[in-house]
């Protein structure tokens, strides 16, 4: 499939490295954002974390993945990460789940199949809809596990960075 | 040779279609028992009624839990057992297991049957791994697995007796739909339509499984079974590519439409009804056009499949209101005239009233005031958008296009009533519908299809209309007039199968986990009975060694345990969530269980 596409993905796994020495506030260490880059925020260990300013705007990544999580991830993980009947609430999986964890449950699946169980997670590496904005729904359920952001759609936001446009054009066409 | 040939193939035919009159009689024949409890929707015509009247108005009050019974699987349990000749058939949702239950030894298992499912199947189900129950004809069980296995099991020792593949769970199609024998003939459904799934309804021949006839719901009219003479729409042929020609491009190859909801058959019309579901995907501006026929009802020909007549309901949706709820058959008086009608709560919000025999629109009334979405449907026959909603400009997420978020539509996407059936009793001839009360926000944007991954292309949040606190009610509706005659405000939605008896009580399940009994005349509340976890199963009776019986599922789950489970989405969150807001899993946990329910010794010595 398509170059931005893999591109993009291969970067995010190339920083998942680094990500995995983190400790401490969620599954990724603390969330406060150092870095930025084009309107995408970086944590001290360079894995991407969302950017809420005090009048509550957040930034574009964070209300991308607050869209993008809502066509893909909610109708098993329930609206706004809480969870539902049968598959876990994610604002408690990401206390735990570090960067690198997070791409490689979503990208390769998991299976938890017993006798009382029958949860599987799917293995999203081939849909576009989601690799293409990965980074996105990783920062806004860290928003959401940090308690950043509530559970509604987040009302102020940060405009669409010209660079995301030119890289969804590049992934989604791929 | 070629007249020998055509001789035993004669003879062939004859002795099937002998078969078929015989498994069509035997099934209603059976259906006429009221002791029985033969078919998922109760009988062909879908009334969820039964003539038993020993629990009756004044002593449902004293009901207790008989006996319980354990599937073993926690996930959302919808559908009902069947009841046949002192054998109680239970089915579970995924791995679909199926209990044959022996009523004279106290529930004692005869036989299980446990399929081998690969579980890559759970997660292309879009709303949990719901079954909606297995048929029965000929001495057969039928059960359609998750993965699209269409299964025969000998209904007295549980052997399989033939298997057909329906679809491809690898692309997406699942199924959940209960099956209907009708004459020879096993009605099977699909689900997927959140996959891109292109819908068909398929049947099989009860005798070997194999494939008599396949009716698609969009594409060339040969594919759907669609004479482009004979056809009609609201009384006119619907012409040539009448499907094709209402999408752009091939978007109709991965155009929804499937049909996962519930069947119904008019023996002396011989024809079978069911509606399709929603166009994929959710985002409009992808799908230029009507989208024909999802969102419609159909009825055709059991024999071959042939369409007689059709009716769109939501041409080109914008908000997932699939078509799918059941077809109840009765006959109304209607403006002073007898009329052969059907009867469809939608999703959409609106009751519809048509003639059966011809496809006539003749009501069509919001069975929630709260819908908003359309204005009324046009009943006008000389108007040239006759039969078509009345859509509200503020509400289209059409017109809103790509990327705007349209608030405060009603229904939400739930429907004002999803696939949880209603019921109909021919005492008061009213009809007792389970109804979601739930409004949304509707995002659409650009999504790209990939074989068994979701194609949704839309995000929305839910939650109950302006003002008000509770997510559902229980209404009794008059077809008829297009008028509510009571309605009882549940705290949330209703999401379990009516049940409407002789005794003058009406039974259903609220998602708390309750069994409720109410009187068919009034509403008023007679009994109820909190169950180990939510229901979302349909409820049904039955008489066993003289005494009436009510069973129902136990298991939280489907949609409403994704949407409801935390809480919907309130806009002013952090002061704790009650009323309209208040999460599922304050109230109930996951569960299994089957829960009958009788009178006391002493009370039914007394009958």
């Amino acid at each position: 499939m398509i170059n931005g596409f893999v591109a993009r993905t291969l970067g995010a796994l190339a920083c998942v490295a680094v990500a995995g020495m983190a400790l401490a506030n969620d599954g990724s260490g603390d969330p406060a954002a150092v870095d930025e880059d084009s309107g995408k925020f970086y944590d001290a260990e360079g894995n991407p974390t969302f950017k809420v300013t005090e009048d509550g705007t957040v930034d574009w990544y964070t209300y991308s993945g607050f869209r993008r999580y809502h066509a893909e991830c909610h109708t098993c993980h329930g609206p706004a990460g809480d969870g539902s009947t049968y598959a876990p609430a994610l604002t408690g999986s990401l206390q735990k789940l570090s960067y690198s964890d997070f791409m490689d449950v979503v990208v390769n699946g998991r299976v938890n199949v017993s006798a009382s169980q029958h949860n599987v997670m799917p293995a999203f590496g081939t849909n576009p809809n989601v690799m293409c904005y990965l980074d996105d729904i990783y920062i806004y359920l860290r928003a959401r596990a940090d308690d950043a952001v509530g559970r509604v759609r987040p009302e102020k936001r940060a405009d669409k960075p010209e660079a995301f446009t030119e890289a969804e054009r590049a992934c989604m066409q791929s | 040779m070629r007249r020998i040939l055509s001789a035993a193939v004669l003879v062939g035919v004859t002795s099937i279609t002998t078969q078929a009159v015989f498994a069509n009689e035997e099934l209603a024949k059976m259906a006429e028992n009221p002791k029985n409890w033969v078919m998922p929707t109760g009988d062909y015509a879908n009334h969820r009624y039964s003539e038993l009247d020993k629990i009756t108005a004044d002593n449902v009050g004293q009901l207790q839990a008989a006996w319980t019974f354990s599937t073993g699987v926690l996930r959302g349990h919808e559908g009902g057992p069947l009841i046949i000749d002192g054998v109680m058939y239970v089915h579970a949702p995924f791995p679909n297991t199926v209990y044959a239950l022996d009523l004279s030894q106290e529930g004692k298992i005869i036989w299980k049957y446990e399929p081998k499912q690969d579980p890559s199947v759970i997660p292309v189900m879009c709303c949990d791994t719901v079954n909606r129950g297995v048929a029965y004809g000929d001495g057969k069980i039928i059960l359609n697995q998750a993965d699209t296995t269409v299964v025969a099991l000998d209904a007295k020792t549980g052997e399989v007796l033939w298997q057909a593949k329906n679809g491809d769970p690898s692309k997406g199609e699942t199924a959940t739909a209960a099956p209907m024998v009708v004459k020879d003939k096993v009605i099977i459904g699909i689900s997927g339509a959140e996959f891109g799934v292109r819908g068909h309804l398929s049947a099989y021949n009860l005798s070997d499984g194999k494939l008599a006839w396949r009716a698609y719901s969009v594409g060339p009219d040969a594919e759907m079974l669609i004479d482009p003479e004979k056809t009609t729409e609201l009384g006119k042929p619907v012409g040539q590519n009448s499907s094709l020609e209402s999408w752009e491009g091939d978007q109709w190859k991965i155009g929804g439409g499937t049909t996962w909801g519930w069947y119904s058959y008019d023996p002396e019309l011989d024809l079978i009804y069911y509606g399709t579901g929603n166009p994929s995907t959710w985002n409009p501006a992808q799908r230029p056009g009507d989208n024909k026929y999802s969102m419609t009802i159909f009825a055709r020909d059991p024999d071959d499949g042939q369409a007689k007549w059709l009716y769109q309901m939501t041409p080109h949706d914008e908000w997932d209101y699939d078509g799918v709820n059941e077809m109840i058959l009765t006959d109304l008086d209607i403006g002073g005239t007898n009329r052969k009608a059907l009867v469809h709560f939608d999703r959409n919000g609106f009751a519809y009233t048509l003639d059966r025999a011809t496809g006539e629109l003749l009501v069509a009334k919001k069975f929630d005031p709260a819908v908003n979405w359309a204005s009324e449907i046009d009943m006008d026959k000389s108007s040239p958008t006759y039969g078509r909603p009345k859509v509200v400009a503020q509400y289209s997420t059409h017109q809103g296009g790509e990327d705007t978020n349209v608030q405060g539509i009603c229904p939400a996407a739930l429907g004002t009533k999803d696939q949880q059936p209603a019921a109909f009793s021919p005492d008061t001839g009213l009809f007792y519908v389970p109804t979601n009360h739930v409004c949304m926000d509707y995002e659409p944007f650009r999504v790209s299809y990939t074989a068994g991954q979701p194609y949704v292309g839309a995000t929305l949040s839910m939650y109950p209309p302006k003002g008000d606190t509770h997510m559902g009610n229980f209404v009794a509706w008059d077809a008829a007039k297009g008028e509510a005659v009571w309605s009882l405000p549940e705290q949330f939605s209703v999401w379990s199968g009516a049940l409407a008896t002789k005794g003058g009580v009406v039974f259903y399940g609220t998602l708390e986990g309750y069994l409720k009994a109410v009187d068919a005349k009034t509403g008023k509340e007679l009994y109820k009975f909190k169950t180990p976890s939510g229901i979302i199963g349909n409820v049904t009776t039955y008489e066993h060694a003289g005494k009436q019986y009510i069973a129902v599922l136990s298991g939280v789950g489907g949609w409403a345990g994704i949407g409801l489970a935390a809480g919907l989405t309130e806009p002013t969150a952090g002061l704790g969530a009650v009323g309209g807001y208040a999460a599922l899993s304050d109230y109930t946990a996951l569960g299994g269980q089957l829960t009958v329910f009788g009178l006391p010794e002493q009370l039914t010595s007394a009958n």
